[in-house]
């Protein structure tokens, strides 16, 4: 006769980089319910922008997160602009597409790499990670660093990326398609990877809008939707389409995922070439008095935030949801019936970002 | 300036949620700010990526109807406030009893302000006092 066994899955595992615990209820193998325990990372870091002037919340919110950093000070300083009323000059707003976009790559690059290490394949992870590494590369020749960049900015960028930047660019995209077209088509048809993704996890198009899923783990599941469609910095000017499959299992974001990479190197390519000459930054006065909301898209999703200035140098309320808190209901759906062998890689499929979530 | 913001009283928060719902919007989240004596509470929406908000105030002391039956990916958010605010939110189809986002041993709602407190931001602080 069976019975039910709780499992504790996390926090510390070796397919999870970051901590979080679900509390597993288990039928024989198979599982019933999944709890979801956080709290382990939580730094408080919207309370900290109450102390900080709105210039310095900048780094605080590239501090958000290690893997999308450069992505939140976007989301960030968009906001501040939008209730400033400051006008990004076009070289920027592209610059910022450039930035977001290796951001991207190397994120989804190192999801690619701990999901091949959690089917054991270790020799593919470090491959994988070996091409991560000439995105970060990159970042640092044309950012001056590797993850945390700096460079976003109230009004702008602070760098720009010269002829030299953007050869090594164009070079480094050549060099990194290749080896990611090397590296994906295998697994993609990996048997061993298809028996453990294919059909597994499998969450319905309804049951991923009704539990408020964004990013890959949406578009999986046919969810033709992407923040970057609203044309935000300068994707309104790069004929951007979101990558849509419908399965809506493990293979689908594994598939979303492998072709937002090879969508992120035309995106930049498209980029350098249209991106036109102009000053970088304009200069920012005064302090925010108002408040608004800002949406981008992050490699795992949207991302928003709310921003409430009161003309003082701080300001009064920012609130941060990130895509993995979003996703974690539909990876409670996910879970029930898989087996306890397949946890870990349905957990993976979202691509979990705890310091993210608990901000 | 929030786009597309509806405020609304308390007692029509679950109607107009629900109509939200039947709409075909898909829930983003909660933002709550402790204004002193009252919560400013939004309730963020999507269709089609457009942004919709309701606008809720709560008085200090009152309670907060849980959204969580019409939208089960509200509660993380819930408890979220309830932890940060103390807001006592009522319906909840999961509790974690103040301790989701919270360890066992950190203080309880440390986001809360005390009733008649200035809103943060409202007194602009002496400039550059964090360089020094």
């Amino acid at each position: 006769m069976s019975r039910i066994t709780v499992i504790p899955f996390g926090p510390q595992h070796p397919v999870l980089p970051e901590p979080i615990q679900l509390r597993l209820e288990l039928k024989d193998e198979k599982v019933v319910s999944a709890l979801p325990v956080v709290g382990y990372v939580h730094r408080g870091l919207e309370k900290l922008v109450e102390t900080k002037d709105y210039l310095q919340t900048v780094y605080i919110t590239e501090r958000v997160c290690g893997i999308c950093s450069f992505i939140h000070s976007v989301a960030y300083c968009q906001g501040i602009e939008t209730i400033m009323g400051v006008e990004v000059p076009p070289r920027a707003r592209y610059l910022r597409v450039i930035w977001s976009e290796t951001h991207r790559l190397h994120s989804h690059l190192l999801w690619f790499g701990l999901l091949a290490d959690s089917f054991g394949f270790e020799n593919l992870f470090m491959q994988i990670w070996r091409a991560r590494e000439a995105v970060l590369d990159l970042q640092e020749a044309t950012a001056g660093a590797r993850v945390i960049l700096g460079t976003c900015c109230v009004g702008g960028v602070r760098r720009d990326i010269d002829q030299t930047g953007r050869d090594l660019t164009l070079a480094t995209l050549d060099k990194l398609e290749q080896d990611i077209k090397k590296i994906a088509n295998p697994i993609l048809k990996d048997y061993g990877v298809q028996q453990r993704t294919v059909g597994i996890g499998r969450i319905s198009r309804e049951l991923t809008y009704e539990r408020g899923a964004v990013g890959p783990t949406a578009r999986a599941a046919g969810i033709a939707q992407d923040l970057r469609q609203t044309g935000y910095a300068a994707y309104g000017e790069l004929d951007f389409q979101p990558v849509v499959e419908t399965a809506g299992d493990c293979y689908a974001r594994l598939q979303v995922r492998v072709r937002e990479m090879n969508q992120s190197i035309e995106l930049i390519r498209r980029a350098l070439e249209r991106m036109p000459a102009s000053p970088i930054s304009v200069p920012v006065k005064g302090n925010p008095d108002g408040e608004t909301v800002s949406r981008v898209e992050q490699p795992r999703g949207e991302v928003i935030y709310y921003l409430r200035g009161n003309g003082g140098k701080n300001l009064a309320r920012m609130r941060i949801r990130t895509p993995t808190f979003a996703n974690i209901p539909a990876l409670l759906a996910m879970l029930p019936g898989a087996e306890l062998a397949n946890v870990p890689v349905i957990t993976l499929s979202i691509d979990p970002c705890i310091s993210c979530t608990e901000r | 300036m929030i786009m597309n913001l509806s405020e609304i009283k308390l007692e029509n928060l679950i109607g107009a949620v629900a109509a939200k719902r039947a709409s075909g919007y898909r829930f983003v989240t909660i933002t709550c700010s402790d204004l002193g004596d009252a919560f400013d509470l939004l309730y963020h929406f999507d269709k089609e990526l457009k942004l919709e908000t309701l606008r809720v105030r709560l008085p200090k002391g009152a309670e907060l109807p849980s959204i969580s039956a019409e939208y089960f990916a509200a509660l993380l958010v819930e408890n979220e406030i309830k932890d940060l605010f103390g807001i006592a939110v009522a319906g909840m189809l999961l509790d974690y009893q103040g301790r989701f986002l919270l360890p066992e041993d950190a203080p309880r709602n440390p986001w809360r302000r005390p009733s008649g407190d200035a809103d943060p931001g409202a007194a602009p602080r002496k400039e550059g006092s964090d360089h020094e």
